[in-house]
């Protein structure tokens, strides 16, 4: 699954909506290989949805996504067996996606301490650690990243915005929906409200 | 990929192999040994009825697993990184069939060699229990995961998963359990009929089915 030369993330004319309700319409943006872009939002603004609207897992109201490239996805669901130890789990991810040096994805994500404990008895934190881990080992040119900072320490918030701005420099595409700001050099970033049924569009 | 994805499932389904629990086995052979204590030690009468419950016990052992087949999968988000890679839902559930399949029907195969020797149950009828068994039980399989695919994204899906699987079964067991009464192989031509057109099906279905949970 590598990369391809110049991937690309595409909206045009984007609602989404959940249950009866639009969250958004007219959502048009475009993400050229290399750049991040931060999507805020309050809680229920429809963050997760566009994420997942983006990935393909459900359809939008209307409008299209355009994609060039594969598509990594870092939600709240690490897609991880809860009772397999951390090093089983992964290694299952590891060997479909064949990645590329698993130990130094574990070690630079600080699981080697944790390769033994089964998923189920990690801290919210761990968790997420552990499917960055995952997200590392696909190599997908194209990262959704849906809250990546939340229940995360100080130190792992800094490994995160640093593994995103590698990312990003190495021509690589992340959209990334939170509340907390991120310091990642030259990111755009656009608030899901501007876009919301009530609002008249970007100020 | 396809593979590796079956190796999993099948660590998480497989009685004895870590994940997986030995339960529907158990459940198997406790119906068998305690059916000669409920109706007596009759052997003509146990040699006669005993073939009907073993069909039962493999039935309501099928019911067992599919709490956890495919909803607990939905919540991890293991399909939806499945689907990122490229795998279509049917393929996720033609393995996902396979593994579950895998994980209960040989072992009740099995276990009906213990089960007939309570029950009395020998000769010609034994071969036809067993073959039907090995006929009926991928179709067995089939329905319950179409219906666990249907019924993940319920609240009380497991609840009404067992519910919903026993009208559905019905063929599977009137063939089947009806070969030995009437000590008729043409008989088990239906049951792997029924069970061959089930086994094509739900891939589709369940397919389908989680994909529909997905959207909401």
């Amino acid at each position: 699954m590598q990369a391809p030369l110049r991937p690309l993330l595409e909206a045009r004319d984007l609602a989404c909506q959940r249950g009866e309700r639009l969250l958004f319409r007219r959502l048009s943006f475009r993400l050229e290989a290399g750049t991040a872009c931060h999507v805020t939002g309050a809680n229920g603004a429809g963050k997760t949805t566009l994420l997942r609207a983006l990935a393909g897992l459900t359809t939008p109201f209307a409008g299209e996504v355009l994609r060039e490239g594969t598509l990594g996805l870092l939600d709240d669901r690490t897609g991880l067996d809860p009772e397999f130890p951390v090093a089983r789990a992964l290694a299952f991810w590891f060997g479909v996606d064949q990645a590329d040096a698993p130990q130094a994805i574990m070690a630079r994500l600080r699981l080697d301490a944790l390769a033994e404990v089964p998923v189920r008895y990690l801290s919210t934190g761990q968790k997420k650690r552990a499917a960055l881990a995952r997200l590392i080992g696909q190599r997908a040119a194209i990262w959704l990243l849906d809250e990546p900072l939340s229940g995360l320490d100080t130190a792992s918030q800094g490994l995160v915005t640093a593994l995103v701005a590698e990312h990003c420099s190495a021509g690589g595409i992340a959209l990334i929906a939170s509340h907390q700001p991120l310091d990642v050099p030259d990111m755009t970033s656009f608030a899901i409200e501007d876009f919301a049924l009530t609002s008249t569009g970007p100020a | 990929m396809l593979g590796q994805l079956l190796r999993r499932d099948l660590a998480q389904f497989f009685p004895f192999a870590g994940g997986g629990a030995a339960l529907p086995v158990v459940f198997f052979v406790a119906v068998a040994m305690l059916y000669p204590f409920a109706v007596g030690p009759d052997a003509a009468v146990l040699a006669k009825t005993g073939g009907g419950v073993v069909w039962i016990a493999a039935l309501l052992a099928a019911i067992l697993p599919l709490e956890k087949l495919v909803a607990r999968d939905i919540e991890l988000g293991f399909f939806d990184q499945l689907r990122l890679r490229g795998l279509t839902e049917e393929v996720m559930m033609a393995v996902r069939l396979i593994a579950h399949w895998l994980s209960f029907g040989p072992v009740l195969v099995l276990a009906t060699f213990p089960a007939a020797a309570l029950l009395n149950i020998e000769g010609e009828t034994f071969r036809l229990l067993i073959l039907g068994l090995i006929a009926g039980t991928p179709g067995l399989a089939a329905i319950g995961l179409i219906i666990a695919a249907l019924t993940a994204s319920l609240r009380a899906g497991a609840a009404l998963s067992g519910l919903l699987l026993i009208p559905l079964a019905l063929p599977i067991l009137i063939f089947g359990a009806g070969a030995l009464a009437r000590q008729d192989p043409a008989s088990l031509g239906f049951v792997g009929a029924i069970s061959l057109g089930l086994v094509a099906l739900a891939p589709f279905a369940a397919g389908a089915a989680i994909r529909a949970a997905r959207e909401q």
